[in-house]
């Protein structure tokens, strides 16, 4: 494909590589057949593929996600999707009591290869129930990976990534970037590692560490952050389970800062969790304490208010704000001025 | 105009009466020794292991263990007529079912020892291990199933619940797709009455479990759980459809729990002595038996010797699962994930110095 295309239709350009690569690989869902998903993210499979191949399911998402693992037991490479993020709660007791654990729990003898997709995410004026970001619940289960793009070229690789692996992913799509923007994504079928953080930006003054759709907001705050001669590094986690700590760890160990973004709410939020291990690491070569900019500790509200809830540009200026100055205050202590 | 536009009834199948005399004429192989005596055999080591398990149980050598006590003529039917490539997804009753396909007695006794490695080296490569949370794997089935249409492979998979797994959306979602899939799965309730302490009457108001596939477009019907010729008939039918292509069904046992729950249970808080001395009544080994027994095929030196053969398979097993040491610490990390996280390898020395130090 030569034309730019968005983070949606690098999920089409990923599923049908797949599809094309591999006769095991299986999709299915509700609605993603002949009518190519609620967001089109299948859009023409079916179609090329076979009804046999990219499959309308009943409407029950936990029959999705229990099917998906007795499919993946036996070898299948199910990638199967869920509408909505806030549809996922059916589908959670076979994420964590079965796709989690089939490889530990039968020592190897069988496996897991099933992909979970789902949009999450809030910033388009969608109704009750479908702008959550509850990926927290999913990156605290030991067995399964979670994994999150922010860009159609991570998307379509990431995907692939996915799909390939021998383990159960749950692949997360932020919603709000789907048509955000465009760009050449070569279908060359190479899969990117699903186990790796990506600097999008080199900075030697602080490390700005989100995923999702804040990556976006993130990378509009380091230009402004240039502007004012502050130099950012900008690092997508991308996989939320398991974290690639090496790469932040050396990120915050250079810089000293870390301000940390999603559009989850923060408490027990994934946040939470790269905060302490970078202070249990990190402790003694920080020049600040690790900031915060999430979602906040309520329920996503409805769509005339969720500009309130979700954070800006502005909110991470601010956090990073907030940082610089408690390294600066801690240097002025230390020379006894001021 | 008002007129009926779904109509249906569902069936029981019963041969033998509970004394084992015929009710019916007979299927013509039944009147054969085999595999009626090979039936038995199974049903009598079914029961010693149960025996065994609960002593292992009540002196602490083994964990938490759910009897089988009532359900071993529908695991050993079940799992004599299923071939070697049709797949099991079994209920956490099924023990001597896992013995059938393959599973050593060994591994039974370790799983529920607290060792991950009893669902390792089940006898069928592809067979799934026990799923304790209930009736989930009713989806699983569903999907092995899937997988088998989807690759042109005319096997069957079997799976088993209880009757209180028959109240959860799962049981009903795996039925309605397989319905609507056309899928080759045979789903067998064990109806053995008691869901722990809750008796069938208050699971559910419909007169039969089985009238719960009706909806799902699948065909249905009942058949006496103590009844080993009842079982081959139906179960062996069911097989023959689900591998020749004619879609998915659902075959409700009744039997009984002849024991509690678990060993964690004590059905006696619940339950009148009076109902479980008349379910004793229906015994399926005894049912059996006795109709062997007319037949001249068994007699008391056989049963003695059938026994003491179960006897020795099942100290041999014992021994061998007792000798069996832990698993290395590692082990907890090690099949978590196709390769394990880097950030993780620090956590299995953490393991290693909390139980105390190196095994």
């Amino acid at each position: 494909m030569n034309e730019p295309i968005c983070l949606l239709e690098a999920v089409n350009l990923a599923l049908a590589r797949a599809l094309d690569d591999d006769p095991e690989v299986i999709l299915f869902g509700e609605d993603i057949g002949h009518n190519g998903g609620v967001f089109r993210a299948t859009d023409g499979l079916a179609k090329r593929f076979g009804a046999h191949r990219v499959v309308d399911t009943p409407l029950a998402e936990n029959m999705i996600a229990g099917t998906a693992v007795g499919m993946a037991s036996q070898g299948i490479r199910a990638v199967v999707e869920i509408q909505f993020m806030g549809f996922i709660f059916p589908a959670l007791e076979q994420l964590i009591a079965h796709a989690a654990r089939l490889r530990h729990r039968t020592r190897g003898r069988l496996s897991c290869p099933m992909v979970l997709r789902a949009p999450y995410g809030g910033g388009i004026h969608a109704p009750e129930h479908h702008s959550e970001s509850t990926e927290a619940l999913l990156a605290h289960i030991p067995g399964l990976r979670v994994v999150i793009p922010s860009s159609p070229a991570r998307a379509y690789g990431l995907l692939l990534g996915a799909i390939r692996c021998d383990d159960p992913v749950i692949f997360l799509e932020p919603k709000r970037i789907y048509r955000a923007s465009r760009t050449l994504v070569e279908d060359s079928g190479a899969a990117l590692p699903i186990d790796r953080c990506f600097t999008l930006r080199e900075g030697a003054d602080l490390s700005l560490i989100s995923y999702g759709a804040m990556i976006p907001e993130c990378l509009a705050a380091a230009d402004n952050l240039a502007e004012r001669g502050i130099d950012s590094e900008v690092i997508d986690v991308a996989s939320l389970n398991p974290i690639d700590y090496d790469t932040l760890l050396a990120s915050v160990s250079k810089t000293g800062r870390a301000v940390i973004v999603h559009e989850a709410p923060g408490k027990g939020g994934v946040g939470a969790d790269i905060s302490a291990v970078l202070n249990e690491q990190l402790w003694g070569q920080m020049r600040a304490p690790v900031m915060r900019v999430t979602g906040l500790d309520t329920v996503m509200p409805y769509y005339r208010n969720e500009q309130h809830y979700l954070p800006g540009v502005s909110d991470i200026l601010d956090a990073v704000d907030k940082s610089l100055e408690a390294g600066r205050n801690e240097i002025l202590q230390a020379t006894g001025s001021g | 105009m008002r007129e009926a536009v779904f109509k249906t009834e569902i069936s029981l199948t019963r041969y033998l009466r509970a004394d084992g005399k015929p009710l019916d004429e007979l299927p013509g192989w039944s009147h054969e020794p085999e595999p009626l005596t090979s039936y038995y055999r199974w049903m009598v080591l079914a029961r010693q292991f149960d025996q065994k398990a609960v002593a292992l149980q009540r002196t602490g050598q083994l964990g938490t263990y759910p009897s089988s006590l009532g359900a071993e003529a529908i695991d050993v039917v079940t799992g004599h007529l299923m071939s070697h490539e049709d797949i099991l997804v079994p209920y956490y009753r099924d023990h001597v079912l896992q013995m059938i396909r393959g599973t050593p007695m060994r591994d039974v006794l370790l799983y529920w020892g607290g060792d991950e490695r009893g669902n390792a080296g089940v006898g069928m490569a592809r067979d799934l291990p026990n799923a304790v949370p209930i009736a989930t794997q009713t989806l699983h089935a569903a999907g092995v199933a899937a997988s088998l249409k989807y690759r042109h492979q005319p096997h069957a998979v079997v799976c088993l619940c209880g009757d209180g797994a028959t109240s959860k959306g799962d049981f009903a979602e795996a039925l309605n797709l397989a319905g609507v899939w056309h899928l080759p799965l045979v789903m067998i309730v064990n109806n053995n009455q008691w869901a722990i302490s809750v008796p069938r009457h208050m699971q559910c108001a419909a007169p039969t479990l089985a009238q719960k596939a009706l909806a799902a477009g699948i065909p249905a019907e009942q058949v006496d759980g103590n009844d080993p010729i009842a079982l081959h008939e139906v179960i062996g039918h069911a097989l023959q459809r689900a591998r020749a292509g004619k879609g998915p069904c659902l075959i409700e046992a009744l039997s009984y729990r002849l024991s509690d729950h678990t060993t964690a249970d004590d059905a006696s808080r619940y339950r009148a002595p009076d109902q479980l001395k008349e379910a004793w009544q229906n015994d399926p080994l005894r049912r059996l038996r006795q109709y062997l027994v007319d037949l001249g095929y068994w007699d008391e030196s056989r049963e003695r010797q059938c026994l003491d053969e179960a006897q020795q398979q099942i100290q041999q097993a014992v021994e061998d699962y007792l000798a069996t040491p832990p698993e290395p610490v590692e082990s907890m990390f090690e099949y978590l994930y196709a390769e394990l996280p880097e950030q993780l390898r620090t956590q299995i020395e953490m393991a290693r110095v909390r139980g105390g130090g190196d095994l």
